[in-house]
């Protein structure tokens, strides 16, 4: 009761209000989309059910196609009904979402700039027990290499829904990664989303914490932490990891003198990377990483593999003060 | 038979233009080109309901996707006699700032072209959406695909085919350019594709097939493809060709897949191929 009274005085608006997967605010936010979007089509490869994409699927059963296995197959297919005009979202496992299929994308979607929605989920390591064959930690980095390319990483289900609506109305390639775990829900249903609009979780003067995906709330744990021990943080989500909104990050470093990125990723690559080289070429400034050093995952429970890989909210404690050290 | 005749003189010039292009830009795919020509040039001036102008989303007309992307130079010869784009843009080919790249792409906004291909395999996926697409629309017009044999080794190819079948894509017609060869060699030396008529029936295709370098052959089975579509298959026509057809010293052999002729193999050439409509 304490903690949760501390979280909300120390983030406002943001207070956790339950608890969803991200993937469950894909599926309400492609429902969402069918409704207001005739040309919305949804495109899956054998995983309905752990896409969420049953109720899209149950309304609009003449706008939605099984690839089965074939992810390849599945994008080229979204790349041609984009085409004739449509609007394709697919749906498949972020592994199979992009390494898998990824000259696919490159040339029928990226290069012949073909408006279709890349939707993955069971993003990064907590996707658990099905170990590091799933577990993909280098798909953001995939994705952003492509010229033209949106990526976005929601931090939990209500953002994704709203994510999820937001690429419809957007023109041009999306990747939308999301993930499997149940997830705290601390965005509130009615925050509006802006792609490549980073969103201020709280204003602070010592540090810029820059969180994507899971490990915004794993950071808000950290700042419960930080401000315990004195230090003010400031707590920036990046949802949209390009376009990057550089602007955003300049300003809070140009204030605080250092920064820390957060992601469910690998550290090269990622949006640490994005975010270093902002800094390097506009705002030179010390940066600490929080994220996977560049190796594979492993089987385990999500939290267990968040603390072995150096994710947890104590990785991030440790960082901001390596950061704030290297101020000088 | 005006037609017909009107049809190889189009195809005349859309060979020497194949050769000039190739042989300007020092570098090219002639072969699967020269091959190709009676077939596109069907496909653009007799077979396909084509609006006039250029739309990327192809509503109320019939749509055709190149997946054998390398054969650039007769498409692009076949859409600017076309009327896509001037004529005269066939000079720029693979030359800087051009929109007429070595394959094919919408990037530089080129006319006719609606996805990139060069990178084997995907073109028939794309085709499939469109097909899709059109049959969500209630648009009662086609799509058209060629692809080549030798791309036929690529997975994706058959996660499609599967598809179409699957899912009754029967507004769709894949050409396949069986001139049976590859970079390497003969796709029976590099991988054979053993008995393709029983693969396509196989995946439960509507199997036609076609002498690809006799134009009557090539307008009679294209009408007939036609016919053949709405009712429940898709439809997949395996077209012989000769690699280089038009060109003696280039028919039959792998070895002019991808390789320019220098300036006496061309006039050599252009000596075998009427200038009919003009040359760019």
């Amino acid at each position: 009761m304490e903690t949760q009274t501390q979280t909300d005085t120390l983030f406002g608006r943001f207070a956790v209000t339950g608890k969803q997967a991200t993937r469950d605010g894909f599926g309400l936010g492609l429902s969402a989309v069918g409704a207001t979007h005739p040309h919305a089509v949804a495109l899956c490869a054998d995983l309905l059910g752990s896409l969420k994409m049953d109720d899209f699927v149950k309304q609009w059963p003449e706008r939605f196609f099984q690839t089965g296995i074939s992810e390849a197959n599945m994008m080229g297919i979204a790349a041609g009904l984009a085409t004739g005009g449509k609007i394709p979202f697919t749906g498949t496992f972020a592994n199979f979402s992009t390494g898998r299929v990824y000259d696919q994308i490159r040339q029928s979607i990226a290069y012949s700039h073909k408006n279709v929605k890349i939707c993955a989920s069971h993003a990064g390591l907590t996707l658990g027990e099905d170990g590091a064959t799933h577990q993909i930690l280098e798909d953001i980095g995939l994705m952003k290499m492509l010229p033209g390319m949106t990526v976005i990483n929601p931090c939990d289900a209500n953002q994704t829904k709203a994510a999820t609506i937001a690429i419809a109305d957007h023109h041009g390639p999306v990747y939308l990664r999301f993930g499997r775990p149940g997830w705290p829900v601390f965005i509130p249903a009615d925050e509006p989303f802006v792609i490549g609009k980073a969103l201020p979780i709280k204003r602070g003067e010592a540090v810029s914490i820059f969180a994507t995906g899971h490990l915004v709330w794993q950071a808000m744990e950290a700042v419960k932490t930080l401000e315990a021990q004195g230090i003010s943080c400031e707590l920036i989500n990046i949802h949209t990891i390009k376009p990057l909104d550089e602007a955003a990050i300049i300003e809070s470093v140009t204030r605080t003198g250092c920064a820390v990125s957060c992601e469910e990723h690998n550290r090269l690559g990622g949006l640490g990377d994005s975010i270093a080289q902002t800094l390097a070429r506009h705002r030179p400034a010390p940066q600490e990483y929080v994220a996977v050093d560049d190796s594979f995952g492993e089987s385990g429970k999500p939290e267990e593999l968040l603390v072995k890989y150096g994710l947890a909210p104590q990785d991030i404690v440790q960082a901001v003060h390596r950061a704030i050290k290297r101020k000088g | 038979m005006s037609q017909i005749a009107d049809l190889q003189r189009t195809a005349s010039q859309v060979r020497r233009d194949i050769v000039r292009m190739v042989s300007q830009a020092k570098s090219g795919h002639p072969g699967g080109s020269l091959g190709c020509a009676d077939f596109l040039t069907t496909l653009y001036f007799h077979t396909m309901d084509r609006k006039d102008g250029f739309q990327m989303d192809g509503k109320g007309e019939d749509m055709f996707f190149l997946s054998n992307g390398h054969i650039s130079p007769v498409w692009y010869s076949v859409l600017a006699r076309s009327g896509y784009f001037p004529v005269a843009e066939l000079g720029t080919f693979r030359h800087i700032n051009s929109r007429l790249q070595g394959h094919p792409t919408t990037h530089e906004g080129l006319p006719g072209v609606r996805v990139a291909s060069g990178s084997l395999g995907q073109g028939m996926s794309v085709a499939i959406g469109a097909a899709l697409s059109k049959r969500l629309d209630g648009d009662q017009h086609l799509v058209y695909c060629l692809t080549g044999d030798g791309e036929l080794q690529e997975g994706q190819v058959w996660e499609a085919a599967l598809f179409a079948a699957h899912h009754q894509v029967d507004n769709l017609i894949v050409t396949v350019d069986w001139n049976g060869q590859q970079i390497d060699g003969s796709t029976d030396e590099v991988m054979s594709l053993r008995d393709l008529p029983a693969k396509w029936a196989a995946f439960g295709w509507d199997v036609l097939h076609m002498n690809g370098n006799d134009m009557t052959d090539v307008v009679a089975v294209l009408d007939q493809a036609k016919a053949r579509t709405g009712k429940g298959k898709p439809v997949v026509i395996l077209m012989k060709t000769e690699m280089g057809y038009g060109v003696d010293f280039m028919m039959g052999s792998h070895k002019w897949h991808g390789i320019a002729p220098n300036a006496e193999q061309t006039e050599t050439a252009l000596a075998q191929l009427a200038e009919t409509l003009g040359d760019y």
